[in-house]
């Protein structure tokens, strides 16, 4: 190899990684990824099932947004300053959206609390439970119980 | 009272409790966020209720305006959005009327609602419209109106009260009887 042939290699090498690293980061999201993390304000659904007329013009401002390799942190940035934060499927952890959080994670909380108190009660029954629900048996509804329970042996 | 009675009546007290903050989040969320008839109902029996504060930024970028400074102007309130196909036949009535009322203490005011703001500004652009505009980028204060499509018109009077609404495109008859009997009313 002579030493024009392998500068030519390295100029090429040198020119070729630019251009790869932009290709590989662009486009850096997709309308599809987007669709299901934004909503369509007019129909309160996620974008994904939308088809009203708002949610086509958000769908084109994704893509046109897409196409200028903006990261989908980026085009959601974009969309809250034209639409607002209700835009965003999921809401911040803000004033009264903070409940859209507190409320499953509270139930959730309750429910597995309700269960463990369940398994735990079934689990270690007391000593002298049996003995302390219910009235003691008369001697004599005792003796006939047990003379019946002889019966069937 | 021992304190294993006691146990299953806190449970289910805590339970109830839980419920009913459940609830009372849910109609509370819904009342927030849902839309009003209340104005439709007062115009209805052919009151005029206060118009509900609004202050907003303008479109232009002019910085945040109110309604209550157009307090002693009829104002034609009308939200719209560039998507919104009934809008563009609306919009050059609407800016007809505004050449026709303006200068006898009253105006139009276009709500953009939802909307991109180039997008905005090049229906303004492409329809000639001279009205100010003001820029709702999430709807929020739509509710207030009970608004809950586009387009939709609300007037005030001159004191601030709501004497006329159109749920959809307004027409030349309904601008005729909602808006002429205004002008000569005093402030």
């Amino acid at each position: 190899m002579t030493p024009r042939l392998v500068a030519l290699a390295v100029a090429a090498l040198l020119l070729a990684q630019p251009a790869s690293a932009l290709a590989a980061s662009c486009p850096r999201t997709s309308l599809a990824a987007m669709e299901n993390e934004v909503m369509c304000l007019v129909c309160g659904v996620p974008l994904a099932l939308a088809d009203a007329p708002q949610a086509q013009r958000e769908r084109a401002f994704i893509t046109t947004m897409v196409r200028q390799c903006r990261s989908k942190h980026e085009i959601e940035a974009a969309l809250v300053a034209q639409y607002g934060p209700r835009v965003l499927a999921l809401p911040k952890a803000s004033g009264f959206r903070l409940a859209a959080y507190l409320v499953p994670a509270l139930a959730a909380a309750a429910v597995a609390g309700a269960i463990a108190l369940v398994a735990a009660r079934r689990r270690r029954p007391s000593p002298g439970r049996a003995l302390a629900d219910g009235p003691a048996l008369d001697p004599r509804h005792a003796a006939k119980i047990d003379a019946d329970l002889e019966r069937y042996r | 009272m021992t304190a294993r009675r006691l146990r299953p009546t806190a449970v289910l007290l805590a339970v109830l409790v839980g419920i009913g903050a459940l609830i009372g989040l849910l109609v509370y969320g819904v009342r927030a966020t849902g839309p009003g008839h209340t104005l439709d109902d007062a115009i209805a029996r052919g009151e005029r209720p206060a118009a509900p504060a609004l202050a907003l930024p303008a479109l232009d970028g002019g910085g945040t305006r109110a309604l209550a400074g157009y307090r002693g102007t009829v104002v034609v309130l009308n939200y719209w959005a560039s998507w919104c196909t009934p809008c563009r036949q609306e919009s050059p009535l609407l800016e007809r009327w505004q050449r026709r009322i303006a200068g006898r203490g009253a105006t139009v005011l276009g709500i953009d609602s939802l909307d991109v703001t180039a997008d905005a500004r090049a229906f303004i652009r492409r329809y000639h419209l001279t009205y100010p505009m003001w820029r709702d980028r999430d709807g929020a204060t739509q509710h207030r109106f009970g608004v809950t499509g586009y387009p939709e018109t609300l007037v005030v009077d001159r004191r601030g009260r709501i004497a006329a609404l159109q749920r959809g495109p307004v027409d030349d008859a309904f601008l005729r009887r909602a808006v002429l009997p205004l002008l000569t009313e005093p402030a």
